[in-house]
């Protein structure tokens, strides 16, 4: 009742504040999140490059796997010192979209929450940030089996 | 040349699907635990469709990097899957092909959980 | 009801005093524009010790008792511990609080709950219910972050809108007796809902909120914002100031040069904050630093204190909720 009443006047005020929020030159973040996104895929591929050069009976498919294991662990590790959060401050969408930001999504909260315990702090906590992305994956990837299975 | 034309082809592909994300986190305020879940839906999408594929012969690390590329990884594995198990295959298949990359994950947190601890942000 | 003025108002005819007040900062606060008014600023924001959360206690402990003595009197001499904190269950002040074995009550009000103190505190006292009451309250960035926000080391941008969570604490001691910058008005706030759900956007869900508060103040003691040398809110920040600015002038009410905003002024442009700092220990740390040796200097002769806090939690924001606002005004006057 008495909330039906001020929604016009709610309606009214959000519009007001969404003009006054100051604009913000969004240009160079992009170019920054394009830079360091670029700049991390090209050190995947030079990974996988190195590692097919130092052991050429490894093919494509298992050079790529063990290329993402030593990102997952460099961005780990850099989460672990405290620089990777300084990286995303700059980068933005640059290191949260490579398999980079997945990692540092996990290892993050899995350090914070140590505190409250191991059980309940890091285990628990762990997939606070990227668990959704774990159950989503696992839900598209049924449905697109199951399609397949269909077709 | 043909390395650095490779290398290029990484990097702008790479550097292209970061800054998507980075149009929508400006466009629409969404948090990077959606980013990393729209992504994933997105490359998983593209696979099942047969489109995630000629990007990845075309960019190679720029296009299997980024997250989408582990929901590539994942409809991929599905597919496999099916492929070889039948139905059983779809439910198999997905966490099958991103085993390696989760596991890791997770036990490099755990173990760097048991070492540092957090830290104030500066800035 | 002779105390009370107009609607919301409230009149103190001992006019409590401010007899003591201590603020203690963090490394990031002591770099910015007060640095040289606080009494303490910390090295490390974990204090020497494990969590933030115990950090959060200690602050809150060191400002409690050096205000006691910068008062002259002892925990024994104190009959009330008034104060709460940001995080749940207002853990950080309450768990102080058994340190000194004194009666405590716990408010919460956000980052509004040092004006909501002092105001529950100069009530009680000019009632001389109590002799002498403690009035205290603080944040710290970590510990608030990781209940309300991300992991630390989750590399994520903070949006333009957002606000910088202040690490610190104030405390002030309210007497009859003893020598002080005097209380002589209280305004309680009402909750108020422009329905702004953006949590990244603190100040435009509470500027209504002050607005409010301010306007029932002005009408009730008859007074403009004319009539006082400065009118602080507690943490609105660039934004959500701008946006008070607009409504107070919407409602007939010129806030001038005369108007500032805690959030606003404790960062310097170099910081990064973006609109500036917020959290309960940013108008407590602002107010017993800057403010009130301002004022015994003689700058400031009387100030309307308009502490500002909004008042979600995780859950209803995720839940979709609106953001209700409150604010709480005290008018504070020169006294020495």
């Amino acid at each position: 009742m008495k909330k039906e009443k001020h929604l016009t006047r709610n309606e009214q005020y959000n519009v007001y504040v969404e003009a006054k929020i100051p604009k913000t030159k969004n240009f160079p973040t992009l170019i920054y999140a394009f830079i360091v996104g670029g700049i991390i895929c090209m050190i995947g591929q030079g990974i996988s490059d190195a590692l097919m050069a130092i052991w050429p009976s490894m093919s494509q498919e298992e050079a790529s796997a063990w290329m993402l294991i030593v990102l997952i662990f460099l961005s780990s590790f850099l989460t672990a010192l405290g620089v990777y959060d300084r990286i995303g401050v700059f980068a933005g969408a640059g290191s949260i979209v490579p398999i980079t930001g997945f990692s540092n999504s996990i290892t993050s909260p899995a350090i914070e929450f140590k505190k409250e315990g191991i059980i309940f702090g890091t285990c628990v906590k762990m997939f606070s940030v990227a668990g959704p992305v774990i159950v989503c994956g696992l839900v598209i990837s049924f449905l697109t089996g199951l399609i397949y299975l269909f077709i | 040349m043909e390395i650095f034309l490779t290398y290029l082809k990484v990097f702008a592909i790479g550097g292209l699907i970061c800054m998507l994300g980075q149009i929508l986190i400006i466009k629409t305020k969404i948090t990077s635990s959606r980013i990393l879940v729209m992504f994933v839906c997105i490359g998983a999408v593209l696979e099942a469709c047969g489109l995630y594929e000629p990007i990845v012969t075309f960019a190679k690390a720029g296009a299997t990097v980024p997250i989408t590329g582990f929901g590539r990884s994942l409809a991929k594995g599905a597919i496999q899957g099916v492929k070889e198990m039948g139905f059983l295959g779809a439910f198999a298949g997905g966490l099958t092909a991103t085993a390696a990359g989760i596991a890791c994950a997770v036990l490099f947190a755990f173990v760097f959980s048991l070492i540092f601890s957090s830290r104030t942000k500066k800035f | 009801m002779k105390n009370k003025i107009g609607d919301q108002t409230i009149k103190f005819t001992n006019c409590p005093r401010i007899i003591g007040n201590y603020a203690i900062v963090g490394e990031k606060e002591g770099n910015g524009t007060f640095k040289d008014y606080y009494d303490f600023i910390l090295k490390d924001d974990l204090f020497g010790e494990k969590t933030f959360e115990h950090a959060e206690r200690k602050i809150i402990e060191q400002a409690i008792s050096q205000s006691i003595e910068k008062a002259k009197l002892n925990i024994s001499d104190i009959d009330l511990l008034i104060g709460g904190d940001l995080l749940n269950q207002i853990i950080s002040m309450s768990f102080t609080a058994r340190y000194f074995d004194r009666p405590f009550l716990g408010v919460y009000g956000a980052c509004s709950t040092m004006a909501e103190s002092l105001a529950i505190g100069a009530a009680l006292v000019n009632a001389e219910y109590v002799k002498n009451v403690v009035c205290s309250t603080g944040s710290h960035f970590s510990s608030a972050e990781r209940q309300y926000r991300f992991p630390l080391e989750l590399g994520n941008q903070r949006p333009p809108t957002s606000q910088w969570t202040v690490t610190g604490a104030g405390s002030s001691i309210l007497s009859l007796s003893g020598e002080g910058h005097k209380i002589t008005m209280a305004t309680f706030g009402k909750v108020t809902d422009y329905g702004v759900s953006d949590v990244n956007n603190m100040g435009a869900a509470m500027a209504p909120a002050a607005m409010s508060t301010l306007i029932s103040h002005f009408q009730d003691t008859k007074t403009t914002p004319d009539d006082y040398d400065l009118i602080l809110t507690g943490d609105l920040g660039k934004l959500g100031s701008e946006i008070l600015m607009d409504l107070m002038e919407h409602n007939g009410y010129k806030l001038g040069k005369n108007y500032n905003d805690c959030g606003q002024m404790i960062f310097n442009n170099n910081q990064k904050t973006f609109q500036g700092g917020s959290g309960a220990g940013c108008s407590a740390a602002v107010l017993n630093s800057f403010i009130l040796k301002k004022m015994d200097e003689g700058v400031f002769k009387k100030v309307l204190f308009a502490a500002t806090g909004a008042l979600l939690s995780t859950l209803s924001s995720q839940q979709g909720d609106s953001i209700p606002g409150i604010c709480h005004a005290v008018v504070i006057e020169k006294g020495r």
